[in-house]
C-alpha cells in the first residue's frame, strides 16, 4: 500500500477513525504520568530551585511549537506539488494547535523568566524568533479565515508557511546562531553529557510523548472535521442551486 | 504528598494554570466545532435522503 493512498478522504476518515481511540488513551496516560511525575515526584534543581518542575510543561510546548510549523510546512509542500486536499486541510487543523502551543512556551517562558532573569520578557534571539512565529501561526490562520474560496486559500496560506518555516528552523538555532541572549542551550541533546540529568529527563520524555500524542489526537479530529466541512460545503451549495 | 515548592509557588502553579487553561480551551475548541460540524452534515445528509 503506499503513503499516497491515505491522501484519500474517505481512506483517511477510515484509518483516522480506527486509531484515534489509541492516540486518546497514550495522550493521556503519557501525558497524564509525564505532568504528575515531574510535579509531584521530581526534586529541586540546584541551580533553579522548584522552578525546574516548569520545564514539563515548557520544553513540550516549545518543542511542538517548532515541530509543527515544521509539519505544516511538509504538508504544505505536498498540497502546493501534489494537490492533495488532505495534506491541506491537516496544515489548516494543525495551525491552532501550534498557535496554542506557542502561546503555552511563550506565557510559561514569561513566567520562568521573572524570578530567574529578573524580566519577563527580553528580546533574546530565541525569544523574539519564537515571538514572530506565533506572529506567523496568527496570521497563517487569519489568511485561511479571510479567503473564501478553499482552494486559493489552501494555495495562499501554504507559501506563507513555507516563508514562516524559516523562522521555525531560526526559533530551533537561535541558540546555535547567535551566542548572545539569557535563554539557555537546549535541555535534551543527543549527547549524554549535556542532557539535564536523568531524574529530570525521564518524566521530561514521558512528558513530550503526551504533547506529542495529544498533538496527533487534536490533528486528527481538526481534519476529520475540516474533510467533513468540505463535504458539508459542497452539499449546502448542492442544495441552494 | 503536596511538593514544597518554597518562595516560586506563585511562579509553578500560574504555569502549570496558564498551559492547563490554554489546553483545556484548545481541546473544548476541537471537540465542539468537531461535534457541530458532524450535526449539521448528518442533517444535510438526511436532507439530501429524504428529497
Amino acid at each position: 500500500m503506499s503513503f499516497w493512498e491515505f491522501a484519500n478522504p474517505a481512506r483517511f476518515m477510515r484509518l483516522s477513525g480506527r486509531i484515534l481511540p489509541w492516540l486518546v488513551a497514550l495522550a493521556v496516560l503519557s501525558l497524564g504520568g509525564g505532568l504528575i511525575w515531574g510535579f509531584f515526584l521530581t526534586p529541586d534543581a540546584d541551580q533553579f530551585g522548584s522552578t525546574v518542575k516548569i520545564i514539563y510543561i515548557h520544553v513540550p510546548s516549545a518543542f511542538l511549537a517548532i515541530n509543527i510549523y515544521f509539519m505544516m510546512f511538509v504538508t504544505s509542500l505536498i498540497w502546493l506539488i501534489r494537490r492533495h486536499h488532505v495534506s491541506a486541510l491537516a496544515a489548516k487543523a494543525a495551525a491552532p494547535i501550534g498557535a496554542a502551543m506557542t502561546l503555552v512556551a511563550l506565557v510559561t517562558g514569561a513566567l520562568w523568566g521573572q524570578p530567574m532573569w529578573g524580566t519577563w520578557w527580553v528580546w533574546d534571539p530565541r525569544l523574539t524568533s519564537f515571538l514572530i512565529m506565533f506572529v506567523f501561526y496568527l496570521g497563517y490562520l487569519a489568511l485561511w479565515a479571510a479567503i473564501e474560496e478553499p482552494d486559493k486559500a489552501a494555495d495562499l496560506t501554504s507559501i506563507l508557511a513555507l516563508v514562516g518555516s524559516l523562522f521555525a528552523v531560526l526559533s530551533r538555532y537561535a541558540v546555535n546562531f547567535w551566542n548572545q541572549g539569557l535563554h539557555q542551550g537546549a535541555s535534551l541533546s543527543m549527547d549524554a553529557e549535556e542532557n539535564v540529568s536523568d531524574v529530570f529527563w525521564q518524566p521530561l520524555v514521558l512528558s513530550i510523548i503526551g504533547f506529542f500524542a495529544l498533538f496527533l489526537v487534536l490533528l486528527l479530529i481538526g481534519t476529520r472535521t475540516e474533510i467533513r466541512s468540505r463535504r458539508l460545503r459542497a452539499m449546502l451549495m448542492q442544495e441552494a442551486n | 504528598m503536596f511538593p514544597e515548592l518554597g518562595k516560586y509557588a506563585v511562579t509553578i502553579l500560574s504555569s502549570y494554570g496558564a498551559a492547563i487553561g490554554i489546553l483545556a480551551v484548545l481541546i473544548a475548541v476541537y471537540v465542539l466545532r468537531n461535534a457541530r460540524i458532524r450535526r449539521a452534515l448528518a442533517a444535510a445528509e438526511a436532507r439530501k435522503a429524504a428529497r
